[in-house]
């Protein structure tokens, strides 16, 4: 039940964020949610789109540095408090979160939230058992 | 004005004739005390006995900085530890330092040829000599300070560091001599004036200067901005520390080497044949008193030329030009000697780095910097910002605990680091030259 993701090392010089996605839509893929971490002199994108091992491939051919990691995707209700419930089942777990990032479902209404655990497993076990859907990587791919 | 009135006019022929009888005791003494001069006498098939005129210097095997790395730490020593009275070292490429001792008489050789240095630079007795050359392992802050006491001049041992608190010190106690790197000079004097100090207020005569390569531009900058007279000194902690050379205040052109201490020749880099005089290559130094550590025709990589014309100070000491480079890619960085190898020999320590790296060297706010640029890969990335902080911090930890320079480390990505044509460019120096 994990979802894979992307994460591109990026340089901070103008125009490399617009060279990753001109590569990866030249190629076909499109994306279904993004983070950008910054620091002063770098930014790692991560992305979760709908061909992960060809959106990989590419970007190889290109010359960036790629990974590929496994995330967790919960569905949360899209109102107040339905992120904090997931929390605090983590939370009380004492399960740390590395980060993550949320979108909002196109027509449904419930919210997504992407989660870096250093366990996956343990936390999906947790959620689960706390009543928390996790989505599959096709569900994601596919929204 | 002259320390040692005697030697340091001494007429030529007196030079060149003292020279030929101590070179002609070091030969001997290195051959018969120190085992890897004894074989590279051997593999050169040469024998002291063949040192008949000064000529026959060029027989003699070079030394290079690879053999005291390789005979570390004490093997180029000439005499048991127990005759060795301090140590100093600078740090080496692998991570081992360059190791040199000195006997008593050897420190008492260096303080005497300071001495003359600062006499030759304009001070005098009852100066007070601010020493901010680092005091430790590396040779400036002590040579320069023994040799100040020699002179009978009132020293502050300050050291390096704590700029506010040296330009307090500097104006509370009078300073009227300042001893540190061209490059910390102009530091000081804008760290005085955000506290409100006019340096060229202040009672400061004479600025000593060396340890890192500077310009003739520079020594404008200076000399207007301290309203002080710059003079550049020139010395290798291999042949002795500071004090190898010095300009005289006279003339300020020209740095005279103590030739009844040291032969000085010039050879092309790429032949090591030993060029005539006044031409420009790399500097060749052999040590003629030095009893601890003898230096047979130690390769200084240090490119001037001699400049033989009588000076106007009175001084019959030949003069090296100042230097105008290196014949090897060493970079001296805030006074610190750096090579590319070291920092390559840290980063594939890191479990992951490649190689890939390219230094860049700039001043800022009159400082030099240094930002290594290391290209991320596959192995080292991860989705993490941490995880790429932790290795950046430690590369930059690595060198400043091995090099003692702080710098700043910056990820890039893969083959945005130029590579030409087989050599990559691993320095980038944008220094103002």
């Amino acid at each position: 039940m994990k979802v894979e993701q992307i994460s591109i090392f990026i340089e901070n010089k103008s125009g490399r964020l617009a060279e990753v996605t001109q590569v990866i839509g030249e190629a076909g893929v499109n994306i279904r949610a993004l983070s950008l971490a910054d620091t002063s002199d770098f930014g790692i994108l991560r992305l979760i789109v709908d061909k992960t091992d060809h959106a990989k491939s590419v970007l190889k051919e290109h010359g960036f540095t790629v990974n590929k990691t496994e995330v967790v995707a919960a569905e949360v209700p899209d109102r107040p408090l339905g992120l904090h419930s997931i929390l605090s089942i983590l939370d009380s777990a004492r399960i740390n979160v590395e980060y993550m990032y949320a979108f909002v479902e196109r027509c449904g209404q419930n919210a997504v939230i992407i989660f870096r655990f250093d366990n996956p497993d343990e936390a999906i076990e947790v959620l689960t058992r706390n009543g928390i859907t996790i989505l599959s990587g096709e569900r994601v791919s596919n929204m | 004005m002259l320390w040692n009135d005697e030697f340091e006019t001494l007429p030529r022929e007196a030079i060149e004739s003292l020279q030929l009888k101590r070179l002609q005791q070091v030969v001997r003494r290195v051959n018969a005390t120190v085992p890897y001069y004894q074989e590279k006498f051997r593999q050169a098939k040469v024998s002291p006995e063949q040192i008949r005129t000064l000529d026959d210097l060029r027989r003699l095997p070079f030394t290079l900085k690879q053999d005291m790395r390789d005979n570390y730490p004490y093997g180029l020593f000439a005499v048991p530890l127990d005759q060795i009275v301090r140590i100093h070292a600078s740090s080496g490429t692998t991570g081992k330092p360059t190791v040199v001792g000195y006997t008593r008489r050897d420190i008492e050789t260096w303080a005497e040829l300071m001495a003359r240095s600062f006499v030759a630079a304009g001070a005098h007795r009852g100066d007070v000599i601010h020493n901010a050359y680092g005091y430790g392992l590396f040779t400036g802050g002590l040579g320069a300070h023994y040799g100040a006491e020699k002179l009978g001049a009132s020293v502050i041992p300050i050291s390096g560091g704590n700029t506010k608190r040296q330009v307090m010190i500097m104006k509370d106690f009078g300073s009227t001599v300042l001893t540190c790197t061209p490059s910390y000079s102009l530091f000081l004097a804008e760290a005085a004036a955000e506290e409100g100090i006019d340096m060229r207020q202040l009672k400061l005569r004479i600025g000593i200067f060396g340890a890192e390569p500077w310009s003739e531009a520079m020594r404008q900058e200076i000399e207007q901005k301290l309203n002080i007279k710059a003079i550049d000194i020139y010395g290798l902690s291999e042949i002795l520390g500071p004090g190898v050379g010095i300009e005289c205040i006279e003339a300020q052109h020209g740095l005279h080497i103590w030739e009844d201490h040291m032969i000085p020749e010039i050879i092309n880099p790429e032949t090591g044949e030993v060029l005539p005089v006044g031409e420009t290559g790399e500097l060749v130094i052999t040590t003629i008193t030095k009893e601890g550590i003898p230096m047979i025709r130690y390769r200084t990589r240090d490119i001037t030329r001699l400049i033989p014309e009588p000076c106007i100070c009175g001084r019959t000491h030949v003069r090296l030009a100042r230097m105008s480079g290196r014949s090897d890619d060493m970079l001296i960085i805030r006074g610190v000697n750096v090579f590319p190898s070291q920092i390559e020999s840290i980063l594939v320590q890191i479990e992951g780095v490649e190689p890939h790296y390219q230094l860049i060297v700039d001043r800022e706010e009159n400082l030099d910097t240094l930002e290594i640029q290391v290209e991320v890969n596959e192995r080292i990335f991860s989705d993490e910002v941490k995880v790429l902080q932790v290795i950046s911090g430690r590369i930059g930890k690595e060198v400043k605990d091995l090099l003692g320079v702080t710098c700043k480390v910056r990820l890039v990505e893969p083959k945005s680091l130029a590579r030409s044509e087989g050599k990559a460019q691993r320095v980038i120096d944008r220094r103002p030259k």
